[in-house]
């Protein structure tokens, strides 16, 4: 520790444009670094569609399985890392003073949760290359416009995000943790993505069908397995699954 | 969010009063947990481009003055202005300009290795240090490439204290910087934050080590109960209170009557055991010369004879109390 450098103050915030790119590059590598992250978002989708492709499951979609398959993973791809993923790994960074030391740097918190934000959309991009890759090779015939698809990913992740960031700063990381696991597994089945809501009671499922996770589910393959234009309903239940959710992170959030 | 100061934070530093006056300025800060004030009514003032430790038994407030001059925890009641600003209020346009190391820990993402970690703290600066040259300094080049939880104790320490530098702040709030340290990173520390106060930076420290505090503070403040107890440079606190004390030896069952009146007044002399003496009085030239004298008088050679000042751990403790040991 031999000391030939100065000390002089010149102390200033970088531009903020610099501050996201290098926060979302950490995100981003953490995210990749961290195995049960990437078991989460990357492993278990990709087993899931070969899986739920699989014939031995006849009540799912109709003449191509495939066509009904990619949808619904491309709807827990989201629901993964925007939800489970982005609470558990937020959770954990509260009860370990992440954001507590980050709280006393120059970084502002509205560009710590973009730089979370876009990590967590770069990732879904890695997933979607991914999940429709795998989806080819097993005979996907995709219809649709991608920019409805594209726009339908980016609510889900909004309305996602939102309720993770909740439940990751208002619970603890343990509970947090139980939680967005459990929560995940419920709407995986009961939400309207592996298995279609009409598949159950019509009060169930008239009540089910505005979960976000169906929503986003139904968009998807309204979209891709119909070849449909933007679905309105879909759309707008995610849209305001996000007005409610991300006020209501920023509103309670706790950041220690 | 906070309301964005955003001309504050993109303005070059002002030479305005908000940048000539105190850097850290506290008066009658009070905190309280569950009804029980931890800080009591605290007053200090740090003056720019100086060094001042705050010492204290555990649980004295140490670290809840510093989180609350951070802008971490809110005051009850009192005024706290960091460089001219209030830590909540205009947090945004201070936190660019100091550098926190915090008691517990590095507190940042465990999961990245040590160079990314202080790259990412540097992005967050307008003027960074050098991120290779810095983990040079505080002796952390070797292990560069390797995640945060995987770093020993000391290492995380130094990773900490090159988190908070390498913004090239203008006050650092160092809370226990070398606690786990080993003795040569120590020194090396305390080179480094001599420099830092060579440099113009302003330094906050805590610390347990006495040492520490009298080699590197301008100023000590002495805390208990969240309140301070004494306040002055080491010189002054040490002087404080003026007692000292001359022993010697010589052939036991001395007449000391003699010797008791040629002390000056308030000047003492006893043999506490066997041919070694004792005498407590206020520390001068003259009481030196006074026993030294006596003795030539008295035929007698002193031998061993030492004259020794009181050591800030004995203002501490009697500061502090011996409650410690309860
Ligand atoms: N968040 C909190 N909730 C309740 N009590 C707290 C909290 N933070 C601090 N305290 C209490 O306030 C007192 C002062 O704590 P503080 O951490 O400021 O002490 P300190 O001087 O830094 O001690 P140390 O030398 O051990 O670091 C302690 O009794 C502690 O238990
Ligand atoms: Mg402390």
């Amino acid at each position: 520790m031999t000391a030939t450098v100065s000390y002089v103050p010149a102390p200033d915030a970088a531009p903020r444009s610099r501050m996201l790119g290098a926060q979302t590059r950490m995100e981003l590598r953490l995210l990749l670094r961290n195995g049960e992250q990437v078991g989460l978002t990357l492993v278990v989708p990709l087993l899931l569609e070969v899986f739920l492709n699989l014939p031995l499951l006849s009540s799912l979609g109709g003449s191509r399985r495939i066509d009904f398959v990619v949808p619904s993973v491309l709807a827990l791809a989201v629901m993964s890392s925007a939800f489970t993923g982005l609470a558990i790994g937020t959770g954990f960074e509260r009860k370990y003073g992440v954001l507590k030391r980050l709280g006393a740097t120059a970084l502002p918190r509205s560009v710590l949760l973009l730089g979370k934000t876009l990590a967590v959309l770069l990732l879904e991009v890695l997933q979607v290359g991914l999940v429709c890759t795998l989806g080819l090779a097993l005979g996907w015939h995709p219809h649709g416009n991608p920019i409805w698809t594209a726009l339908l990913i980016v609510l889900g992740t909004l309305a996602f995000g939102g309720l993770g960031l909740l439940i990751a700063g208002t619970l603890r990381a343990e509970v947090t943790l139980a939680a967005a696991n459990l929560i995940w597994l419920v709407l995986l089945f009961a939400g309207g993505i592996a298995i279609a809501l009409d598949s159950y009671p019509a009060p169930f499922a008239d009540v089910a069908r505005y979960l976000p996770s169906a929503a986003l589910s139904d968009g998807l393959h309204h979209v891709l397995q119909n070849g449909g234009g933007l679905p309105l309903g879909a759309a707008l239940t995610l849209l305001v699954w996000s007005a409610v959710a991300l006020p209501a992170a920023t509103r309670w959030f706790s950041w220690e | 969010m906070p309301p964005q100061a955003t001309h504050a934070i993109l303005a070059p530093s002002r030479p305005d009063e908000a940048a000539s006056g105190p850097a850290l300025e506290i008066s009658g800060l009070i905190k309280s947990y569950a009804g029980r004030r931890v800080v009591d009514g605290l007053t200090l003032t740090l003056a720019r481009g100086e060094i001042v430790a705050l010492l204290g038994p555990n649980g004295a407030g140490k670290t809840t003055t510093i989180e609350i001059s951070e802008g971490f925890r809110r005051p009850d009641a009192g005024t706290v202005r960091v460089l001219g600003l209030d830590p909540l209020r205009d947090a945004a346009a201070l936190k660019p300009q100091i550098g926190v190391m915090l008691q517990d820990g590095v507190g940042a993402y465990t999961g990245a290795k040590a160079r990314e970690l202080l790259d990412l703290f540097a992005a967050y600066a307008a003027h960074p240090h050098d991120t290779a040259e810095l983990l040079e300094l505080v002796g952390l080049s070797d292990v560069a490439g390797t995640q945060v939880k995987r770093l020993s104790g000391g290492q995380r320490q130094r990773l900490s204290l090159a988190l908070a530098l390498v913004g090239r702040p203008a006050l650092v709030f160092l809370d226990e910087p070398t606690a786990g340290m080993d003795p040569q990173a120590r020194r090396g520390t305390w080179g480094l934050i001599s420099q830092l106060r060579a440099d113009g930076v302003s330094v906050v420290l805590t610390t347990h080590l006495l040492d520490e505090a009298e080699q590197l503070a301008d100023t000590i403040v002495v805390i208990n109960h969240g309140r301070v107890v004494a306040t002055g440079s080491p010189a002054e606190l040490v002087r404080a209170g003026a007692e000292g004390q001359i022993r010697f030896r010589a052939p036991a069952g001395l007449r000391l009557t003699s010797l008791s009146d040629a002390l000056h007044a308030g000047a003492s002399a006893s043999e506490e055991a066997p041919g070694r003496y004792l005498i407590t009085g206020e520390r001068s030239p003259q009481l030196l010369a006074s026993v030294a004298a006596w003795c030539a008088a008295q035929g007698v050679f002193a031998e061993d004879l030492a004259v020794e000042r009181r050591t800030l751990e004995d203002v501490f403790l009697e500061m502090t109390g011996a409650e410690l040991s309860a």
